[in-house]
């Protein structure tokens, strides 16, 4: 989805805070978060993976998400998949909290649209081909950031086939098909600059130049 | 977070308040346990951190062949020392050379290849990194007090959700006469992401 969590390439957001010996978590109730949240995917309740998670974090309430810390993410979404599971009562949850407890919108069953669910088997791509990356605007979860839409890159490294997450976060069914590394330059990306950025695209999200 | 988290408050802020209300619910249907939230905690804050990558990096500087099967297969070769498990299902190792310098990003969220190097560091997981390093990465590394030679071409590897990418360092100069433990303790976790040299 075109959504605030898809930042690359913005502008605006001022220097990289780092911070010297940090510890593993910032606050108790983060610690308790990342306990709580593997915990509820260890026994399945969020899915085989964390595509779902991903996709719940994406469909938070934009000035929510990057307003809150990582780990707030975290228990949004998944709060909100137990929610729309109906495995737990959003009103208990708020007044168990004692106020708000703010979820995510349900998801947006839009994988890649106008997609069909069916996956290549075939790996349509050598190393070394010039690839386009299609111009898709998905209402629903993808892993194709913006900043490449439209970009010519050179396919450099052969993964695996993977589970296609737009069609997981959607509808459940779990897909696989090519993945290939695609190399684009800095002056494809951003019309000047140096060095190459790799980003790992489905078959599905890449066209023959 | 803020200037206030030392201290314990009088009241509990409501992001604290919403994780107890969950576990509370959870916990009490039997959905999830204490003891298990605890031993999940415990291994991420003591057994499964950057230290493991280290152990990682250290044989490759080491050992030719285990160095060519890192770059090979980067999941089989950390299953090699006993290495792997959840979010580092593919793992890809890139190797820093005299003329290529690798660096690590998660422009849509936040992954990292946890069964070597953990849980990210805040920065990792924040809009600016995320944003910036794919658009401006030797400015970046700057800020990072990294300074590359202008020949040395800058590759930023935005990871997918399911690759996941460790930087292999440059072994420093000088240290012919180390063992590999003492390596070891030479390679930061920065210097897995990129963000440091060693």
């Amino acid at each position: 989805m075109d959504g605030v969590h898809d930042v690359g390439g913005l502008h605006g957001f001022g220097p990289v805070v780092a911070r010297v010996d940090e510890p593993v978590f910032g606050a108790e109730w983060e610690r308790r978060c990342f306990g709580l949240v593997v915990s509820v995917a260890v026994a399945g309740l969020t899915g085989p993976s964390f595509t779902r998670m991903r996709a719940a974090i994406e469909a938070m309430a934009p000035d929510h998400y990057l307003s809150s810390p990582y780990y707030e993410h975290w228990l949004t979404a998944v709060a909100s998949i137990l929610v729309q599971a109906g495995l737990v009562d959003a009103d208990e949850l708020a007044e168990r909290a004692g106020g708000a407890f703010p979820l995510a919108s349900p998801p947006l069953p839009d994988p890649l649209a106008g997609g069909v669910p069916t996956a290549p088997t075939t790996t349509r791509f050598a190393l070394g081909d010039r690839v386009r990356v299609r111009d898709l605007s998905p209402a629903g979860h993808t892993r194709c950031p913006r900043y490449v839409r439209r970009r010519v890159g050179v396919v450099a490294r052969l993964h695996d086939h993977m589970v296609l997450p737009d069609l997981e976060a959607a509808s459940g069914e779990r897909l696989t098909e090519p993945v290939y590394g695609i190399s684009f330059t800095a002056a494809e990306l951003w019309g000047r600059g140096e060095g190459l950025v790799n980003v790992d695209l489905w078959d599905r999200y890449l066209e023959a130049t | 977070m803020t200037a206030d988290s030392h201290h314990h408050p009088a009241e509990p802020a409501p992001i604290e308040r919403r994780v107890t209300a969950l576990e509370e619910v959870l916990t009490a249907r039997g959905m999830v346990s204490a003891e298990f939230i605890d031993a999940v905690v415990h291994a991420y804050e003591n057994d499964i951190g950057p230290m493991n990558g280290a152990v990682v990096v250290a044989r490759a500087w080491c050992d030719p062949g285990y160095r060519q099967r890192l770059v090979a297969n980067g999941t089989a070769a950390i299953g090699e020392l006993g290495f792997g498990g959840p979010e580092g299902e593919h793992l890809v190792a890139v190797e820093n050379t005299t003329s290529v310098h690798n660096v690590v990003v998660c422009t849509l969220c936040s992954c990292y290849p946890w069964p070597v190097l953990g849980l990210p560091p805040a920065w990792y997981k924040s809009p600016a990194y995320r944003a910036r390093v794919v658009r401006e990465p030797r400015m970046v590394l700057v800020e990072f007090g990294v300074n590359l030679p202008d020949d040395v071409e800058i590759r930023v590897w935005d990871s997918s959700a399911e690759a996941r990418y460790l930087v292999i360092p440059r072994r420093p100069a000088g240290t012919d006469d180390l063992s590999e433990a003492d390596l070891a303790r030479l390679v930061t976790r920065d210097g897995m992401i990129g963000t440091a040299l060693l």
